[in-house]
């Protein structure tokens, strides 16, 4: 039986008889359409789905709209997903008709005013990162990765290099990194990182070799510092042959700062959703463009969307392409919000963005280090990763912090990533969060700190305030209930 | 100068500055080596303010014909259908799209608890055991399926119909470039998959058969005969790639055997938006649930036994297996799951057969039409909501006309193959009226001559 004060799943409000929906007539005469089937391909039964009205639809989801925690309900500092505002104008524009119902296969003419917002967004992004070609076909940034990287492999193998297996990444990476390697039919090597949170040099000097297809990098890396030695390293890498590949997850650091492609970088991956203002969606969806350098860019995934100076149109005939990633062309109805977005920023804007972001972190970070382990001393970038292991001495453990935050309102940091700092938590302000806000966080963190030291209890036994409590996820992985049953015991 | 989506003021930067001990910002970008650092201006258009910026926008959206200002019949794979005026208020809930993946359940309950009712719209539609929280679209979510056929089954070999999706083959193809796997092709007999050739190929190293149904001309393919073809091969899974509208109507794929259904939940709340973002589903068996790409909501207890959703078996996941993982999914369509959930339940228990009937009847009733005016329909099988039409000319060139009509004509099938030149994939969906069929068979009559 259900525990009486369990919040309903929508198909406990089900009752028979009751109608959400209202169908368009049938103006056309009546057929018994069944006629026409074997009876083994009839559906039997209706699937069990709820029948409940409008109204109760709305206050369903409304009340669980209610138990979630978006940017637009607190600050939202969490780690390496630069979760900043999502402007309204954003949501309007990508709702205008001409944009939201215009048919993938509609010929190319009748949607031109969509293919050049598409083809000026790729041009600005190549702007941007100083790449020369940019394809909107990935979906987010884990399936960009893969593009990359595919396209990495193709420029291998058109070179006869058919013995490059490795793909390398750092110990901080993201753990979409060695997947997408993987996932591509790398082997993932890991590179170490020094003592101030860098790749350490002589450790990728070992692990470079003529079996090297790729480094992978953020930069700023996921620690939020930049890899001093960029350049060093991208000659180490392009010297064994291999080609750099620019996890753009971090790129809300340094735009208009600093740019991939004179780092040395050959392929780009950006995450819309994040620097671009896409918005996130509870997990989705994203948009993860793609950037190369012209080396590259005939291995770009087709089609690819271009221009005559007249029309834009897509080519289609691309015999090098690595063939298609995404069905029709990208999540662009995400590319059109980050478009949006770019031209409400502009050049400037966005140098202001990196810049604020940047100070947002820094001012934090040295706020923080007065009660937290800041294990890398040096400035950081967009973000900054603090370890809780003082604090799990006295008894609170890094998720106990996070949880505790809870009750402050605020979304805690990225906790145990990277995973080469012990009890991490990841924090990134993003620059649209205001000093008040950062520091009302901060004086939260110092609070939950001194409890720690008095009362580490009221920590290890949050939250108190929230709608729910700690959750039994061993329960939930051993006998995993992955859907609703009408006559669960 | 100030912009609005950035607080910081003059005085903050100065205070924060000086809390750092830096002079100025650019002390902080120090650590960037000389050589790479920036110093040029963005060539990029400048800003306009939200008004100015808005009408440039709505005078580039209205340059593009779109599914308001014409009448469509196009389909092949995007849909214009009925959608609940309540999804999009539903979705517009910022604390819903503003939210990232729920990492901390307490105060994500509502963006779990929807996925959770996803799953099982999604596992009650297909008649399969779960569903994980969406893919980003059919197609990727076919690929990531074949793959997970290889993985599990240890065998490269791959049978997919010509019948299935053209862009979800092509998709297959890229995905297949990782794990090296041989993607045989199966020819399209009358509409069908050939179910001969299939039996031909079908050997002990092959991984899977993978159909779509109702397929890419909107047949309905015969999914128990394959799997009676299967029956000497126990360990080559079926996977099948379904509209899930089609199972309001259709016995689902689960019941003839399936060991993986995906799809394309867009037929559900989603509009077509120049093909994305739409989302994708992946349901499966018990058998392969600690196998499935992307995210899984479990329902659990919290410590006062009440019930509560996690991210659950994530030991799956990129995240945490790393270079181990057998998929690198991430970010999925979470937000799009929420539009879809809204609108199945909307229509509910009745709604979808419902309206998969209505399809169903108007989608016949322009066949008849369209066969009374004289043009050849090709297939004579039992088919959803879309039907090909064998046409006097080029495709391409008819619809220029019909637009000039008030249409967007069906999809041009030559554009996939020389074979199908000059036939044209008819989509009839539950929101075209008899007046508009009428008027468009008798166009497209007038152009065939």
């Amino acid at each position: 039986m259900a525990n009486l004060k369990d919040f309903p799943v929508i198909f406990e409000l089900s009752k028979e008889g009751r109608k959400g929906y209202s169908l368009p007539e049938l103006d056309v005469p009546d057929i018994d359409v069944d006629q026409e089937f074997d009876d083994a391909y009839i559906r039997k039964e209706n699937p069990d789905l709820p029948e409940v009205s409008e109204l109760q639809i709305m206050r369903h989801y409304t009340a669980l709209s209610t138990r979630n925690h978006g940017v637009d309900s607190g600050f939202y500092p969490l780690g390496s997903c630069t979760m900043k505002y999502n402007p309204k104008i954003n949501e309007d524009v990508a709702r205008f008709p001409g944009f939201s119902q215009i048919h993938p296969y509609q010929e190319e003419n009748t949607v031109q005013g969509a293919l050049g917002l598409m083809y000026d967004l790729q041009t600005t992004l190549a702007e941007i990162t100083g790449m020369d070609e940019v394809t909107l076909q990935p979906a987010a940034g884990a399936q960009g990765e893969w593009t990359g990287l595919m396209m990495i492999r193709a420029f291998h193998e058109e070179n006869g290099d058919y013995n490059r297996t490795k793909v390398i990444v750092p110990d901080s990476a993201h753990g979409t990194n060695p997947a997408s390697a993987t996932v591509a039919g790398f082997e993932a090597v890991t590179v170490k990182s020094d003592e101030r949170g860098l790749v350490d040099l002589e450790d990728l000097k070992r692990v470079v070799d003529e079996d090297v297809a790729a480094l992978m990098l953020t930069n700023p890396n996921t620690l939020g510092l930049f890899e001093e030695h960029i350049v060093e390293m991208a000659n180490i890498v392009h010297e064994a042959g291999g080609r750099l590949y620019y996890d753009g997850a971090n790129l809300n650091a340094i735009m208009g700062y600093a740019r991939p492609s004179d780092m040395g970088f050959d392929v780009v991956h950006l995450n819309l959703h994040k620097t671009f203002t896409g918005p996130h969606g509870g997990g989705g969806p994203g948009s993860g463009p793609v950037g190369v350098t012209k080396e590259m860019a005939k291995f770009l995934p087709k089609p690819v969307l271009t221009t005559d100076g007249d029309q834009y149109y897509f080519d289609h005939d691309r015999p090098h392409s690595i063939g298609r990633v995404k069905p029709y062309y990208g999540n662009f109805g995400i590319n059109v919000r980050a478009y949006t977005y770019i031209r409400s920023m502009g050049p400037d804007g966005l140098k202001q963005v990196s810049e604020n972001a940047v100070l947002n972190a820094n001012y934090m970070m040295r706020r923080l280090e007065e009660e937290y382990e800041l294990p890398f001393k040096q400035h950081c970038k967009h973000e900054f990763v603090l370890s809780g292991k003082n604090q799990k001495k006295l008894g609170a453990r890094t998720l106990d912090i996070a949880k505790r935050l809870l009750d402050f309102g605020y979304h805690p940091p990225t906790i145990y990533f990277p995973l080469n700092v012990e009890e991490a938590m990841m924090v990134e302000p993003t620059e649209t969060e205001s000093k008040e806000t950062l520091d009302e966080f901060i004086d939260a963190m110092i609070q939950i700190s001194n409890e720690a030291k008095d009362d580490p209890e009221i920590i290890q036994e949050a939250p108190h305030t929230t709608v729910i409590s700690r959750l039994d996820e061993t329960q939930a992985a051993r006998k995993p209930v992955l859907r609703y049953y009408k006559n669960e015991e | 100068m100030q912009h609005r989506y950035i607080p910081m003021t003059e005085e903050d930067k100065k205070a924060m500055l000086k809390t750092v001990g830096v002079d100025s910002t650019d002390d902080l970008f120090a650590d960037i080596p000389e050589e790479v650092r920036y110093n040029g201006d963005l060539n990029i258009k400048p800003a306009k303010s939200e008004y100015e910026l808005k009408k440039e926008l709505a005078e580039l959206a209205n340059q593009n014909v779109n599914l308001q200002t014409h009448t469509s019949f196009l389909g092949a794979g995007v849909y214009q259908h009925y959608i609940p005026s309540i999804v999009d208020h539903v979705i517009s809930r910022s604390e819903f799209y503003t939210a990232y993946t729920p990492y901390q359940p307490e105060i994500s309950q509502g963006e779990l608890q929807a996925i959770f009712e996803f799953q099982t719209l999604i596992s009650e539609l297909t008649g399969m055991d779960v569903a994980n929280s969406s893919m980003y679209d059919g197609g990727t979510a076919l690929a990531e399926a074949v793959n997970l056929s290889a993985g599990q089954t240890r065998k490269k070999k791959v049978l997919v119909s010509k019948a299935v999706h053209p862009e979800s083959m092509e998709v297959i193809k890229t995905y297949a470039k990782g794990p090296g796997l041989d993607i045989v092709e199966i020819d399209v007999k009358d509409g069908l998959t050939d179910l001969s050739q299939l039996e031909a190929e079908l050997d002990e190293d092959t991984a899977s058969v993978v159909l779509q149904y109702p397929n890419f001309l909107g047949q309905v393919e015969p999914l128990q005969e394959v799997n009676e073809l299967l029956a000497n091969q126990k360990k080559t899974m079926m996977v099948v790639s379904s509209n899930p509208l089609a199972l309001g109507y259709l016995t689902p794929p689960g019941e003839f055997g399936a060991d993986i259904v995906v799809g394309e939940a867009q037929v559900f709340g989603i509009p077509a938006q120049y093909g994305g973002p739409h989302c994708g589903y992946f349901a499966t068996t018990k058998k392969l649930m600690r196998k499935v790409p992307g995210r899984l909501v479990g329902q659990t207890v919290d410590e006062e036994g009440q019930r509560g959703f996690v991210l659950t078996l994530q030991a799956r996941e990129q995240h945490i297996r790393r270079d181990k993982a057998t998929s690198n999914i991430c970010s999925n369509q979470a937000l799009n799951a929420l539009a879809s959930s809204v609108a199945m339940t909307a229509l509910g228990k009745h709604g979808v057969k419902d309206m998969a009937i209505l399809n169903m009847k108007k989608a016949r009733y322009a066949k008849k039409k369209a066969e009374d005016t004289g043009l050849e329909v090709v297939y004579s099988g039992p088919f959803f909501n879309e039907f090909v039409v064998n046409v006097k000319g080029d495709v391409a060139s008819i619809n220029k006309q019909l637009l000039d009509k008030g249409f967007i004509g069906g999809f041009d099938l030559g554009k996939v193959s020389d074979d199908w030149k000059n036939h044209m994939l008819m989509a009839v969906t539950e929101i075209r009226t008899k007046d508009e069929i009428d008027q468009f068979v008798k166009e497209l009559g007038d152009i065939n001559g």
